[in-house]
């Protein structure tokens, strides 16, 4: 299989507006007759969708949530990049494409990326439209902080919920949409499969989460935006429902799943306490501003931080990196702290930690100045923890978080079964090995409402055939096979509960596929996750009907899937022999211990074809073939 | 540490519910209520009976899907916390805990603790928005908006939607859920076009889903995970008074 990338000719910079002038258009007559399903209702799956409705097409919009504005995005916290230079520090498109594509330790594509730059500003202009109550300084103009993997200030914000705030925008834009009857909402309808007529993604297969009717549906285009698979590592800081389900099945039916060990731990999370931990919960990057981090010199050292004086003190990331600091990159700020714990001389009751401490912040601030910055960060971590930040450093500890992989996508945001559209975390396209802190929203965004809206195009106008019915054979085939998976699960009556399959998976994924990975590491974690699965088909219980609300049936669906996801994960990891932004392959360091990157061998995208759940997965290469960048190594000393 | 619960449970909205009684052991007191519930739905399981349903995603208090009544409090013990963001280290060892659903007749049990707060997103498709077609946006900074308004309008989008409000109140009134939409939007320079029928269209839009109408006792805002102030609902009873004025207006001018 040849993986056709479709980027448009020309410089770097014209691309997409060229591409947009290229893109074949649909006749707004003719849009009404298109009907197009969008998976997913976060910032990506809403902008999209409600775009799509304002255009004139007919869409249908699934979420598994009870309304769409619960979608995951809504947890981000600290902010949003773009090039708008509104601080007059040197910032620009060229700029924010340039530390994307290094934080993404240049495994991502160029021509993506940098369309990912350019369309930043455009996000800012919409979602002050929307009536974002984005951060403003006395003169009414929009503030911004500064984060990870960036010398400017370009971080929009709205106190530490801009997640939340830029969901409920795009939820607003969608809802308006809803109440116009252009979007069909289906809240409480997870994609089970996927459907494809004549090797056209034509529609998707739905449970009502309420009822567990399965339901057939069909459309010209399927857009998928149904997030990242974090979950897979069960501790995560995802939410608790985020699954890898609807990107997995349409892997199953043919789509490329791209570079899927590429995972993002992040660096400043809170601690795990105990066995019964259901998640992690992040503490913003942006605390990274005013917080410095630090571990005891000494091994061992078990005094309390107030008690330990400066010159005991390591300031890790201060002393390794200069000039980025406290502000280096989450890949790098994780190992670091890895590092050092490995050592000895992590914090906290589990030595599993180390300190964010404000208190020369506060002294330089002010208490007042912090609480205003971070006070809902500081909240969080008293509640969980029963500790003041205001009085004693906090303890942190990196966590995964993000997902930079996931289905193969072009330049038009299709993968490679045509009709098939994915967007957001879902998709690999724009963070390569990493990504930088405030670039999630932007992605989903952009993808959201400034791509998607157009590249769409492209296909539909050239599928002139009514699309099938839902009667088509391939819908009846799907239903069956999704009914088939359900009776499987409930007739198994095993003796473990199916949370004890993810924790299981969780352990050995963390372990395995984690924050340092090596060859014969990943080979058992692959003989492992194996044996698991064979013990999940024989020893699961499920209890209950097909026919009611089951929250345990829902799970196990979704943890068989994580399963074979989590297998390939580590076969990814395995292949990719060298070390690069997330994915640390302990053979491939330098002398100081930094991700050393093979771009000899491997500056390309591995996307992975199925060949059946027993069977070894065939991997796909596109090469990177960077025209305008330098291909340096990372240096943020 | 151990304690008893009893929970509402329901199998579906026609069917009627009942209390049960179940034990929770071994608990540590720094686990959030949900992992408690985790751990006791996990021995459910475990012997093939059904566990405990309940609404749960982020565990961090900002999606707004949790929703839990705990000894007749929605959201628990503690101030500005969601359900998620209760801690077992707020009850003591032996203690016997009621968990029950939002209640309000236009939040019908889907099954034991889980409720259908789709008349929420009712309401937000009447009026919640700005149009604004995308693409068409001016610069960001075009529009200078004083701090302090930006400020206090960030204060009412804090809203999580989860629907406290209306299980705190005794007459199952939306007010609050939709003052904090409304009040945010009419306060910014880019709601003002729509200032009036926005207003107008989400107060009718929650009439017709049957939710009960104020009756100034506020506690909707002492339930609030988010903490918005009952101030906004003044806002919105002024904004819908003038909207209502100046409607009369524009209908009498149309007649001439």
């Amino acid at each position: 299989m040849k993986l056709q990338a479709n980027e448009p000719e020309g410089p770097l910079a014209e691309k997409w507006q060229r591409h947009q002038a290229n893109i074949k258009l649909v006749n707004p007559s003719n849009k009404r007759k298109y009907e197009i399903i969008v998976v997913g209702s976060g910032l990506a799956g809403s902008g999209a969708a409600a775009t799509f409705g304002e255009m004139g097409y007919n869409v249908k919009c699934f979420t598994y949530h009870d309304s769409p504005r619960r979608a995951h995005s809504i947890a981000a916290q600290g902010g949003i990049n773009a090039a708008k230079n509104y601080q007059n520090d040197g910032d620009s498109i060229q700029r924010l494409y340039h530390d994307t594509i290094k934080g993404g330790d240049f495994r991502a594509r160029e021509a993506n990326v940098y369309r990912l730059a350019e369309v930043s500003v455009k996000i800012i202009d919409h979602c002050a439209a929307l009536g974002v109550p984005f951060a403003r300084e006395y003169g009414g103009l929009l503030a911004n902080r500064s984060f990870g993997g960036a010398q400017v200030s370009r971080t929009f914000y709205a106190r530490g919920q801009t997640g939340q705030q830029l969901l409920l925008g795009a939820y607003s834009a969608l809802s308006r949409q809803i109440g116009l009857g252009t979007v069909d909402m289906h809240p409480h309808e997870e994609m089970l499969d996927l459907v494809l007529v004549d090797g056209h993604a034509k529609g998707i297969i739905t449970r009502n989460k309420e009822t567990g009717k399965v339901t057939s549906h069909a459309a010209d285009a399927v857009v998928l935006a149904t997030g990242g698979y974090g979950n897979v590592y069960n501790l995560s800081t995802y939410a608790r429902n985020s699954n890898a389900t609807a990107i997995w099945r349409a892997h199953k039916k043919g789509a490329l799943f791209a570079n899927p060990c590429f995972t993002q731990i992040h660096p400043t999370c809170i601690p795990v306490s105990g066995d019964y931990q259901s998640k992690l919960t992040l503490m913003s990057e942006s605390l990274r501003n005013d917080g410095r981090i630090w571990v005891p010199k000494k091994v061992g050292d078990k005094r309390a931080p107030q008690d330990i004086p400066e010159d005991e003190r390591d300031y890790y990331l201060e002393r390794k990196y200069p000039s980025f600091g406290n502000l280096a990159p989450r890949d790098i700020s994780s190992r670091a702290a890895k590092q050092v714990c490995d050592e000895g001389r992590g914090v906290g009751p589990t030595g599993l930690g180390v300190y964010l401490d404000f208190s020369d912040a506060i002294k330089r601030l002010g208490e007042d100045t912090i609480r205003e910055r971070y006070g809902n960060l500081f909240d969080i971590y008293h509640e969980i923890t029963g500790e003041s930040a205001y009085q004693s450093p906090m303890r942190i500890f990196p966590a995964v978080h993000y997902t930079m992989g996931g289905l193969w996508v072009d330049y038009n945001l299709m993968s490679n079964i045509p009709g098939l559209f994915v967007l957001g975390e879902a998709n690999f396209s724009d963070h390569g090995a990493n990504r930088l802190g405030a670039s999630a929203l932007m992605q989903g965004l952009a993808d959201g409402f400034f791509v998607i809206p157009y590249t769409i195009g492209n296909y539909l106008s050239e599928c002139r055939e009514k699309h099938p019915t839902d009667g088509h054979p391939a819908f009846k085939d799907a239903e069956e096979n999704v009914r088939n998976i359900t009776n499987k699960l409930l007739n198994t009556h095993g003796r473990h509960p199916v949370s004890y399959f993810h924790r299981e998976l969780g352990k050995i994924m963390w372990d395995h596929c984690g924050m340092a990975r090596t060859k014969e590491g990943l080979e058992e974690g692959i003989g492992k996750i194996q044996k698991l699965r064979e013990q999940f088909w024989q020893d699961v219980n499920i209890p209950g009907d097909n026919e009611e609300y089951n929250q345990a049936l829902e799970k196990a669906g979704r943890v068989a899937d994580y399963m074979e996801l989590g297998e390939l994960m580590c076969r990814d990891a395995l292949e990719r022999d060298e070390s690069c932004g997330c994915h640390f392959r302990e053979e491939h360091q330098t002398e100081d211990a930094e991700a050393l990157r093979n771009d000899q061998d491997f500056a390309y995208v591995a996307a992975w074809e199925f060949k059946g759940a027993d069977e070894t997965p065939v991997m796909h290469k596109e090469e990177l073939n960077y025209k305008e960048t330098k291909m340096a190594t990372r240096n943020y000393k | 540490m151990n304690v008893t619960l009893k929970v509402w449970r329901q199998k579906n909205a026609n069917e009627e519910g009942h209390f049960e009684t179940l034990e929770a052991r071994n608990l540590n007191p720094n686990m959030s209520f949900l992992e408690m519930l985790d751990v006791v739905n996990n021995e459910l399981e475990a012997e093939s009976k059904m566990p405990v349903a309940f609404d749960h995603d982020c565990r961090e208090g900002i999606c707004g899907t949790c929703s839990l009544t705990i000894n007749g409090q929605p959201h628990g013990p503690g101030e500005g916390v969601a359900s998620c963001q209760v801690y077992m280290r707020s009850f003591k060892d032996g203690d016997t805990i009621t968990i029950e659903p939002f209640r309000a007749k236009p939040f019908p049990v889907i099954r034991d603790l889980v409720v259908d707060r789709t008349a929420f997103d009712k309401i937000i498709q009447a009026g919640g928005f700005v149009t604004v077609r995308t693409g068409s946006a001016p610069d960001a900074n075009a529009i200078p908006i004083p701090k302090e308004t930006a400020d206090l309008a960030m204060d009412a989008a804090a809203c999580i939607g989860c629907g406290a409000c209306v299980a705190a109140c005794k007459n199952a009134s939306a007010m609050l859920f939709v003052a904090a939409k409304s009040s945010q939007l009419n306060m910014l320079p880019q709601g003002q076009a729509e200032k009036d029928t926005r207003v107008l269209k989400m107060v009718a839009t929650m009439d017709e889903a049957g939710f009960g109408n104020c009756t100034n006792q506020y506690e909707c805002s002492a339930a609030c995970p988010k903490l918005i102030s009952e101030d906004f609902i003044g806002k919105m009873n002024r904004d819908y008074l003038f909207a209502n004025l100046r409607q009369k207006f524009l209908r009498r001018k149309k007649k001439i």
